[in-house]
């Protein structure tokens, strides 16, 4: 899922300094399953904002909603009176929600209060790790189902470096963080396939991830 | 391959193929623009060794670049042997990059994934790793031998022709893979081999041993990473905080003993007498710094004795002038090498 992390309190504050009345606007779907953006979340940078503009002696009207899906229109429609009554809108959605919000309103502007960080699993209760980087060519058939794109701190398609020790990759400062390519290694072992490994991986073509700039995909079949 | 049997015919490429046991040096560039800091220490390097590896900002710390170091020191009389990174470069920098490099003079190249930047003085920058180091290997085999770019398009004109180096940390995880990677490696195109630093030799005979078996050392010159260790403090650093680095315990103790009945630190900095005081510091620098250089030795010793191994590659970054004892005292590289003299 696409996971997300509350920027600091003072940060948003600064986004909002200018505005009266702010709508905080979570969505029901990534980041209310990644504790970060939904009615609960919500609830509490409610609470925290209005508690602290009224410190700072500019006590602002803070509304709350949470919509289903604030990365489509027809979830958005619902929260129009509350878009009207606000001078400014921050939103607990991740980055796409945010953008379809500006574009569905564009006489408002709304400000994201996530920083949103990933295509995450949850690993352990309030842990969450990336497994995904979105780069449109996908490499898992040929690494035993474990990604080096996202996993590896240099993407290495014919890993690992020198930097694996122990199955730990020398880039984290926690020592830690498992070095993907010793997991594909002992993957690849237990599959019986270590032969997989002996190929040389061809420079991948980066022109499907961003590097070739926006992606868009259009299904025919589904226009209407 | 050109006319004269050689792939590119450098100093380099001529030793190992004449079956010389090789040294070749390693040479930090400046954190400035600053030409004397090259110039001072390509003094200690000059005609001691056959090529000098030239870093591409190691650690991911800024310094001068590659490329135009080697300019400065075959300016000095010194060949260069030039290292890439994928880490900062996409492929449209790095072939650009190597084209003048090759226009420029230079012949050797060392290809390499690179340090992350995470270790370095930008650690918020962005990293490119288009390419590996392996498929970096196979885009600069395929300029010189098949004359197109990585994109396929044919190189109208001269092409640029390295003699290509990888390297190969022998202490890395998973062990077992180590061999089969570096045969990956010489599959994409490496014609020599530089290890990370060997403090840990029997790990390093197994890991040979498994090279040899795949027939590797046949296809490509290996030569083992060495350095001087300059103090104790250094050993133990090495030891605990160089990702990717083994140093066998007795190394540590040998460097201990080295300044055994001598005043410690702590008894020196108590002296009233600050001539006296200076002396027994410049004692202990001298013991740890010979132990060192002796340990050096030793294990350049060693490797020769080692079935695959063509040369050392001696790293004595910050500490170029220890280099010239070690190649003398070990009898190898052009200067010292009985061989060479006969010849």
């Amino acid at each position: 899922m696409i996971v997300a992390q509350q920027k600091p309190l003072d940060e948003i504050k600064a986004m909002i300094a200018s505005a009266n009345k702010v709508l905080i606007l979570g969505c029901g779907t990534c980041v209310t399953v990644c504790f970060a953006g939904g009615e609960k979340e919500v609830a509490i940078l409610a609470s925290q904002l209005r508690m602290a503009t009224r410190l700072d002696g500019q006590e602002k009207e803070i509304q709350e909603l949470t919509v289903q899906r604030q990365c489509e229109y027809e979830y958005n429609e619902l929260a129009t009176d509350h878009v009207r009554d606000a001078d400014l809108i921050i939103s607990l959605a991740c980055g796409i929600g945010v953008q379809t919000m500006n574009e569905q309103f564009p006489d408002k502007l709304t400000v994201p209060g996530l920083n949103t960080s990933g295509l995450s699993q949850p690993t352990e209760q309030g842990v969450w790790e990336e497994r995904c980087q979105a780069c449109g060519d996908c490499v898992l058939a040929l690494t035993g189902g474990l990604c080096p794109v996202a996993r590896c701190a240099k993407s290495l398609l014919n890993g690992p470096c020198g930097g694996s020790q122990r199955g730990i990759c020398e880039v984290y400062a926690d020592r830690q963080t498992p070095c993907v390519w010793d997991q594909i290694y002992k993957r690849l072992e237990a599959l019986g396939q270590l032969d997989r490994l002996m190929e040389i991986q061809p420079p991948k073509n980066w022109h499907t991830s961003r590097d070739g700039g926006q992606r868009k995909i259009v299904r025919e079949d589904l226009r209407i | 391959m050109s006319d004269n049997g050689y792939i590119v015919g450098s100093n380099l490429e001529k030793a190992l193929k004449a079956g010389y046991f090789v040294a070749t040096g390693e040479l930090g560039p400046p954190q400035s623009a600053d030409r004397h800091e090259i110039e001072h220490k390509a003094q200690f390097l000059k005609g001691i060794v056959e090529s000098v590896n030239i870093t591409d900002c190691q650690t991911a710390v800024v310094r001068m670049s590659s490329i135009s170091v080697a300019v400065l020191l075959m300016e000095l009389g010194i060949e260069p042997n030039i290292q890439m990174t994928c880490r900062d470069r996409n492929r449209i920098a790095i072939q650009s990059d190597l084209l003048g490099a090759y226009a420029l003079g230079c012949r050797n190249l060392l290809c390499l994934s690179g340090d992350h930047q995470t270790f370095g003085n930008h650690p918020q920058a962005k990293n490119v790793h288009d390419l590996d180091s392996i498929t970096l290997l196979q885009a600069c085999r395929d300029m010189r031998d098949r004359k197109v770019f990585q994109c396929g398009d044919a190189i109208k004109g001269q092409e640029p022709r390295f003699f290509l180096g990888a390297a190969a940390n022998p202490f890395a995880d998973p062990f077992e893979f180590r061999p089969y990677r570096l045969g990956k490696k010489v599959k994409a195109g490496a014609n020599f081999i530089q290890t990370q630093i060997i403090f840990n030799v029997p790990k390093f005979r197994d890991f040979m041993r498994r090279v040899v078996d795949l027939g590797l050392h046949e296809q490509t010159y290996l030569l083992a990473g060495v350095a001087p260790i300059r103090s104790l403090g250094g050993a133990k650093y090495m030891a605990t905080k160089v990702p990717g680095m083994e140093v066998a315990p007795e190394y540590i103790e040998r460097m201990q003993n080295a300044t055994k009945g001598m005043p410690t630190m702590a008894q020196i900095k108590a002296m009233d007498d600050p001539k006296a005081a200076a002396d027994a510091r410049r004692l202990r620098k001298e013991a740890e710094e010979g132990e060192g250089i002796q340990i050096c030795v030793e294990i350049i010793n060693e490797c020769k004795t080692i079935k695959g191994v063509a040369g050392v590659h001696i790293m004595a970054i910050e500490w170029e002038q220890a280099v010239n004892e070690i190649v003398k005292r070990a009898q190898i590289g052009p200067k010292y090498d009985p061989a060479r003299q006969a010849a």
